[in-house]
Formats: structure tokens, sequence, C-alpha cells
């Protein structure tokens, strides 16, 4: 009796240790989190404080050792290149997931979702590398290659694999018996997939493809390398891009005083707009 | 796919049957709806099935009984090819439902489930409202009004039994029912496209008595117009709901006929033996 009572005290307490240190874990990474917005918002203090909001929108360009901070193109850019990247590899990553749970043999299955794995862990300045060599020459034209569309096919080749396998998770994951009652109803291979599996696994397949937009907007050194950096509105799919990020990494090294605040500046507005999406991607009530 | 049969044959709302009324006409000589003859069933190098021969009757309820991994419960997936689900299924022998060889490669299995609704073990609605459960099959089969889809899902919510407790909510989720109100949606579901043949695994066995009993008493409202075959465990169920058993034992058809023969006067020493609750 007094050593079951002793042994159900220990448990309980290796119970409460645990909860403590997850819970501990769960504090710290909110706290990193925290600090580094502080200290995004304490670099960046001298922008807001200086200089009025409009001026990004009005200035008459992106000129910030004269005090012109006009940052149309780069948000522009920015959402052009994300945009198109996940408007690129959303079907594909789909098709591709759907290509593996439906379609292909075990042994396809298994090549195929073990390629995709392969793409996520490569390096991205390998994937810079290949776009500047491989693809801007094809994209070329009369230019240089490096532009929107080039980089958006780079960006959308980065985040397939996001997209594919959380949409092959979710797709595994929807529960065999409705797939029965659909070819119980006399439903073809295509019309379960479309009709059943697809939305019932679109919530997660959602989230994913937030995740891969994610990504996109925040990736730097590939787009650096294939997208031009020209700080203008792009005209054609082929014209120059800057992004966001890629301004602050190529300037980064040498701005000083109200230039670097304003790189600061770029760098809250990413983290907020991440941050936003990471929690427009959280769980949603469960509708109907 | 307009012109389909079956939305023609009960296009109207029937009302449902009066309880004292006799079901089915007894006299009449039986039709066949599904022949089987000479079926062997594999699961890989495994035999399920070891020559099956069965006649299933239209209008009657066909219980199928045994303990656990008997075959019974593959024999119905063979009936609506359910089993090709299944890469290392196969069989041979014949399989018959009228004209059409069932297990012929070259028959359209999406037809013959139109042709047959099955009923799982677990109620397994869609995530989407009670009203399009059952209208999900009609509008994928049939090209209706709007009006005849609507007449077409009260049909069959009445004809399952479970319209006066849902009527008033048609359109919250179906996941939201309890168990047994469920498995009658998925009933309502299978029937509501029509089929000739309703085939139950087990449809019971997730639900408390109470909804057991509501489902008893449907499946024998529902042989007035149904073939009906149920693979089940309880042989309480059998006796009660069905017209024909069939008793079966490691993959062999041990004994079929009629249920109250089978129970009461059984010709073969494992049946009485398993009816009697000596194994099993």
């Amino acid at each position: 009796m007094k050593r079951s009572s002793r042994s159900s005290s220990f448990r309980s307490f290796i119970d409460s240790a645990f909860f403590v240190a997850c819970r501990g874990c769960l504090v710290a990474a909110a706290i990193l989190v925290a600090c580094v917005l502080v200290f995004l918002v304490r670099e960046s203090w001298p922008t807001w404080q200086r200089i009025p909001w409009h001026r990004f929108f009005t200035d008459s360009g992106w000129h910030p050792v004269a005090g012109e901070y006009w940052l149309i193109p780069m948000i522009v850019g920015t959402a052009l290149s994300s945009g198109l990247a996940l408007v690129i590899a959303g079907p594909l990553g789909l098709g591709t997931a759907v290509f593996s749970r439906l379609h292909a043999s075990r042994r396809g299955a298994w090549i195929v979702d073990r390629s995709t794995e392969l793409l996520a862990g490569l390096p991205s300045v390998v994937f810079g590398l290949w776009g500047l060599v491989v693809l801007a020459p094809w994209f070329a034209g009369s230019g240089s290659g490096q532009g929107l569309l080039t980089a958006s096919i780079v960006l959308s080749l980065m985040i397939l694999p996001t997209i594919a396998l959380t949409a092959s998770a979710a797709l595994r994951n929807v529960p065999a018996e409705l797939l029965q009652g659909a070819a119980a109803l006399g439903l073809s291979r295509v019309s379960i997939m479309t009709r059943v599996a697809l939305p019932a696994a679109w919530p997660s397949i959602r989230v994913g493809l937030l995740l891969a937009l994610t990504r996109a907007l925040g990736e730097t050194m590939a787009v650096v390398m294939v997208a031009g950096n020209v700080a203008s509105i792009p005209t054609s799919l082929q014209a120059p891009i800057r992004t966001m990020t890629a301004t602050i990494a190529l300037e980064l090294g040498y701005a000083s005083a109200d230039h670097r605040s304003m790189l600061f500046a770029i760098g809250t507005v990413m983290m907020v707009l991440v941050l936003g999406m990471v929690w427009l991607s959280g769980p949603r009530r469960a509708d109907s | 796919m307009a012109e389909h049969p079956a939305i023609q044959a009960d296009n109207q709302p029937t009302p449902s049957p009066k309880a004292t009324t006799p079901r089915v006409d007894e006299d009449q000589p039986l039709e066949m709806a599904v022949e089987i003859a000479g079926l062997n069933s594999w699961y890989g190098d495994y035999q399920a099935l070891h020559n099956i021969s069965l006649k299933i009757p239209r209008r009657r309820v066909t219980a199928l009984i045994g303990p656990s991994g008997c075959g019974k419960s593959t024999l119905l997936r063979w009936i609506n090819r359910m089993n090709d689900i299944v890469p290392t299924a196969r069989a041979s022998g014949t399989l018959r439902m009228g004209d059409l060889d069932v297990l012929d490669s070259s028959t359209d299995v999406v037809d013959l489930r139109r042709r047959i609704g099955i009923v799982f073990q677990k109620p397994n609605p869609f995530p989407k409202s009670i009203f399009d459960n059952v209208a999900f099959g009609p509008r994928l089969h049939f090209r209706i009004s709007k009006q005849q889809l609507a007449e077409r899902v009260e049909w069959a919510l009445r004809k399952a039994a479970v319209w006066d407790e849902v009527k008033d909510r048609l359109h919250s989720p179906a996941l939201g029912l309890s168990g047994g109100q469920q498995q009658r949606l998925c009933i309502a579901r299978a029937i509501a496209i029509g089929p000739e043949i309703l085939l139950m695994d087990e449809p019971c066995s997730a639900l408390d008595p109470q909804s057991t009993l509501a489902v008893e008493d449907l499946i024998y409202e529902l042989r007035e117009q149904y073939a009906i075959v149920i693979v089940t465990h309880n042989m309480q169920q059998a006796a009660r709901c069905s017209d024909q058993t069939a008793f079966f034992y490691e993959g062999n058809l041990v004994e079929a006929g009629p249920t109250n023969q089978l129970f009461t006067r059984p010709k073969e020493k494992r049946t009485e033996d398993y009816v009697t609750g000596k194994f099993g």
C-alpha cells in the first residue's frame, strides 16, 4: 500500500515536471519572438519618429542616402514575386500530392515523396545559382534574364515541397471511411478526389499554402541572385524587381543613421506581415 | 445520366408505409437479385472464401452470420466490388446480378455501385450538412431540379426513418447527429440514388441498443423495396430481422436456409453449435 502511494506520487512528480518543462520551452520561444520584435522596433524607431509614413508611398524614388524613401517598388516586387510563385507552385504542389496519394503505385509514390523531400532540403543559394546560370539565360531576351519571372520560378520551386508535403499529409489523413463511403455511392476516382478527399483535406492544405507564401515572402538569397534588384515597379515579366528582404541584405553592409533605421523599419513591416499570415493560417473555428 | 431508370421509378415521395400492413407478399415466387456460384476468394495467398454458392432474393433480408474472419464481409464486399480497393484481393467463380457478370473485369464498377448501396459498420457521413449528405449521390448521378432534389432528399430521409428528427435542421452538420441518427442518415444517403440492393456490413455494431432497434425496424421496412444483405455478429439480430440466413465458418458456407429453420432446426452440427452459443 505504502509502496504504491510512493510510486504514484513519483509519477505525479514526473508528470508535473514534464508539464513545467514544456511550458518553459513555450515561454522561451515566445520571449525570443518578443525580443526580436522589440529589437526591430527599437532600431527602426528613428524612422517611425522622423519620417511621415506617407512618404513611403509618395517620394520620387529609393535613394536612401539622399533621404528619399519610396518603398512601393519593393512592396510590389515582393508581393508580385511571392504571389506569382504561389500561383505556379500551388497547382503543381497539389497535383504532386494528388498523384502520389491516389494515382501512383506504391513505388511511384515513394519516389515522388522522397524527391519532394530532397527538394525541400536544398539550400536556397543552390536554387539561386541554378536560377542564375540556367533559368536567367532562357528568359534573357534583350536583357539579363534577371527579373520577376525568373525570381518567381525559383521561388516556386523552393516552396513547392512545402505545398506538396503538407497537401500529401493532409490527403493521407482523410479518413478511409469517407473515401469508402464515396466509392460506395458510385463515385469515380476523380470524383472521390475532387468532391470528397480535397474538400476534407482543404483546411490543412490551406495552412500549407500560407506557410509556403510566408517562406516566399521571406526568402532572400536566391531572390537577390536572380531578381535584378532594380528598385522600380516592373512593367513586364522580364523586368527586374527588388524585394523588401533583398533591400535589407544588399544595403545593410554600408547603411548608417536614418538609412540603417529605414532598413529595420522594412524588417519590422515584414515581421508583422508574416506574423499576421501565421495567425491567419492558424486553426479556424470548425466550419460546418 | 438523366435517364437513369431509378429516378423515374420512385420519383414521387411515397408516404411511409403503415406499420400494420403486410409488407411482403409471401406467396409470390422469389426473384433473385444476386446469384453466386462457386465463388472463391483470396487475399494474396490466403483463401478467404471456398466455393460459395448462394442466391439472394429480391424483397427479402438475407443475413450472413458466423464468427470473425469467416469470410462473410468478404462475400458482401464482392457483391459491389468494394474489394477492388484491396490490391491483393481476387476472386474466381460467378457472381451475377441479373444479366450482369459482376466479377468481370469489364464491368463498370461505378455503375454497379450506383445499383448496389452499402452501409458500413461505422457511420461515415461526409463532413457536410445533413441535406448535402443525402443530396450528394443524386446531384452526381441525376440531372434534376432543386425542387426534385429536395423531394428526393425528404423521401430518402423518411424512408430511412430519420426525417422527423432532422427536418428542422437539414442544413446543420451531419456530424452533430447521434451515432444512430448518423447511421440512418447513411442509409438515406445510400437509398437516395435508387439502388436495387442494399448491403449492410454490421450496421449496428457501433450503435446503442435503442438505435439498434430503430435500424432493425428500418431494415424490415426497407425489404419491401430492396434486396437486403446484412452481415452481423449478433445472432438475435439475424433472427429478428432476416428472412434467410447463411452461416459461414472458416471461409465455407456451412448452411443456408430460411431463418426460422436455421435457428430452430439446423441441419449441420456446426450451425447448431454456433447458434446455440457453444462457440463464436
